[in-house]
């Protein structure tokens, strides 16, 4: 193998076709299944219409500053995660890798999750679930074993119903990731945001017309101002808001490292994050008429109905709820379609992180990586969630992922990058330099005080309640296993992809715009360039 | 539904809906900037690329 070789037979980056390509793959990124089945029920849990106040301020305190961190770095270093986070600073690789650890985890069982929605779509038309969806979907579907009980924690004893789809899923996926950037991801989400739009804008117009729906819309936005004192409510708000960007794991800086140098950064990702947050109001609005519906059906209150987030929502209440409506298939294909496209683009994009990160630690293509990567995930994600245990172990990985996960990576991220190495000023000017929209002092503020103090609280409180409480009552040895167990795996992943040998020396970079400015327009070297040589 | 629930429904509507079409107007009537610092034109990888494996 020769290197000489290499540079003259060097390909381009990818890249986004342009802004709007991009901008609708960071939107289909963002606009997961959190936004359908958790933004209702914390909003409406957390204060009502009051509720809107926390939730705008942590938008704009700490949900679009840390996007733009991540646009910034992710810009500016030109790589996934890894490559992007060693030019910033050669030990920071680690922190690059401990995010794509992340991503594989939550794409191994989000996969699972756009699987069961991909069966409700086709449960749909015949109201499978007939009048029972709980007993539906934990016994007929998942055919969930009695853990604790009679069966034990960890079985394969694999479900066909899930089998079947979880397998196409990833089929598709891989197929569109070996595509490529924009042939691939890109025109994916290009053809599927639209379409999610139409579609559920259609479900709320329906929803907004089903008898008791004022009573639903009464019930989530009815403000408690008494709410806004209580702190819980205020982390609540930061909580959803975090969540909700996809950030802090590596995908907005895969996604902004396939952008031309040239480019805005500031008002495209204003776009992205208000469109987050428009697509979550929309599904407040859909999901609280329905539900008001079905408390009318069953002739009590909004209030006193159960199962208002999370899967519940969706695979039993949501089928309830179709039951119950004239032209309830036609709904319910809307619904279960609608999931499974949020969930679809976003996984795309979760596995674009690790796919990217392995493509240039280890010189394959795109093909390769997909091939690779992917059937590694794929196998993991069949052998642990489309069994009778996979619900289990799907709650307890994605608590421990993202709450202790990915909280931490963002912590970590901010102090790193803001307080060790005083990089906030190099990436504002960064961010100022090529866009439209000039980011002001304050995101100094944002970055460095507000999202590692609030997060930081978050993620200290969370680990000292799952230290001491538990979690869901599963047994205590099964938490240390797959849920400590989870970090531990983050970690030790992260420490050895950190160890091995880049087949492309990713040091042989010069950062643009160079910082600090050379007097003219200048042609100083990059501050960061003279670092890592 | 109750006055307040009316008025936080449109409140919520108006600022981030709002917010949307305020920011998607930004981006169309500006969509780059026009005054670049020198270079930042050349797009491939400054560090050699993908390159084909050579086994």
């Amino acid at each position: 193998m020769s290197t000489d070789g290499a540079a003259t037979r060097h390909r381009p980056r990818e890249q986004w076709t342009g802004q709007t390509g991009f901008i609708l793959s960071a939107i289909g990124s963002a606009v997961g299944l959190g936004n359908i089945w958790r933004f209702p029920g914390v909003a409406y849990d957390n204060g009502g219409g009051a509720f809107l106040v926390p939730y705008l301020v942590a938008l704009l305190t700490a949900g679009i500053p840390i996007l733009l961190l991540d646009y910034a770095v992710g810009h500016r270093f030109r790589g996934s995660a890894p490559a992007a986070f060693r030019r910033l600073w050669r030990r920071l690789e680690a922190l690059g890798w401990f995010q794509v650890m992340i991503s594989f985890v939550i794409a191994v069982y989000y996969a699972a999750v756009v699987a069961w929605a991909l069966s409700f779509f086709v449960y749909s038309f015949d109201l499978r679930w007939g009048d029972d969806p709980a007993g539906f979907f934990t016994g007929t579907y998942l055919q969930l074993a009695d853990v604790g009980g009679a069966d034990s924690w960890v079985t394969l004893d694999f479900v066909p119903a899930v089998l079947v789809p979880l397998v196409l899923v990833w089929v598709v996926t891989l197929v569109v990731l070996g595509a490529g950037v924009a042939k691939g991801v890109e025109r994916a989400n290009v053809v599927f945001i639209p379409l999610l739009v139409v579609a559920f804008s259609i479900l709320v117009v329906r929803s907004l017309t089903l008898d008791g729906a004022a009573d639903g819309l009464n019930a989530l936005f009815t403000p408690n101002w008494s709410a806004l004192g209580d702190p819980n409510v205020w982390i609540a708000a930061y909580a959803q808001i975090f969540f909700s960007l996809s950030v802090a794991f590596g995908i907005m800086i895969t996604y902004s490292s396939y952008r031309r140098r040239r480019s805005n950064l500031t008002s495209p990702g204003l776009v992205v994050a208000f469109a987050n947050s428009s697509f979550e109001i929309l599904a407040g609005i859909g999901v609280f008429a329905a539900l008001g519906f079905l408390a009318h059906q069953q002739g009590i209150g909004v209030g006193e109905l159960e199962g208002l987030t999370g899967p519940i929502l969706s695979f039993v209440t949501f089928p309830a709820i179709v039951s119950q409506m004239p032209a309830g298939p036609l709904f319910g294909a809307l619904f279960f379609g609608s999931l499974v496209i949020a969930g679809f683009t976003s996984l795309l994009s979760i596995l674009q992180v690790v796919s990217a990160a392995f493509q240039e630690k280890f010189g394959i293509d795109r093909r390769q990586a997909s091939l690779r990567v992917g059937v590694v995930a794929a196998v993991v994600s069949v052998l642990g969630f489309s069994t009778t245990t996979g619900l289990i172990a799907l709650d307890t990985i994605d608590n421990w992922a993202n709450n202790v996960g990915i909280v931490a990576s963002a912590v970590l991220t901010c102090v790193l990058v803001v307080w060790v190495r005083r990089e906030a000023p190099a990436l504002r000017y960064h961010l100022n330099t090529v866009s439209t929209v000039q980011v002001g002092r304050w995101w100094y503020a944002a970055v460095g005080v507000v999202v590692p103090a609030v997060l930081g609280y978050m993620l200290i409180s969370r680990i000292v309640t799952l230290a001491v409480d538990g979690y869901e009552g599963y047994a205590s040895w099964y938490l240390g296993v797959f849920g400590w167990g989870t970090i531990v795996f983050l970690v030790v992943g992260a420490a050895v992809l950190t160890a091995t040998r880049w087949r492309v020396d990713p040091d042989r970079y010069d950062a643009w715009p160079p910082f600090p400015p050379g007097p003219a327009g200048g042609s100083a070297g990059s501050k960061n360039s003279e670092v890592s040589r | 539904m109750s006055g307040a629930a009316i008025a936080l429904l449109v409140c919520a509507i108006l600022v981030v809906w709002g917010g949307l079409v305020l920011s998607i107007v930004a981006v169309a009537r500006r969509p780059e900037r026009s005054d670049y610092p020198a270079g930042g034109l050349e797009d491939d990888r400054e560090d050699g690329g993908v390159s084909p494996r050579d086994t």
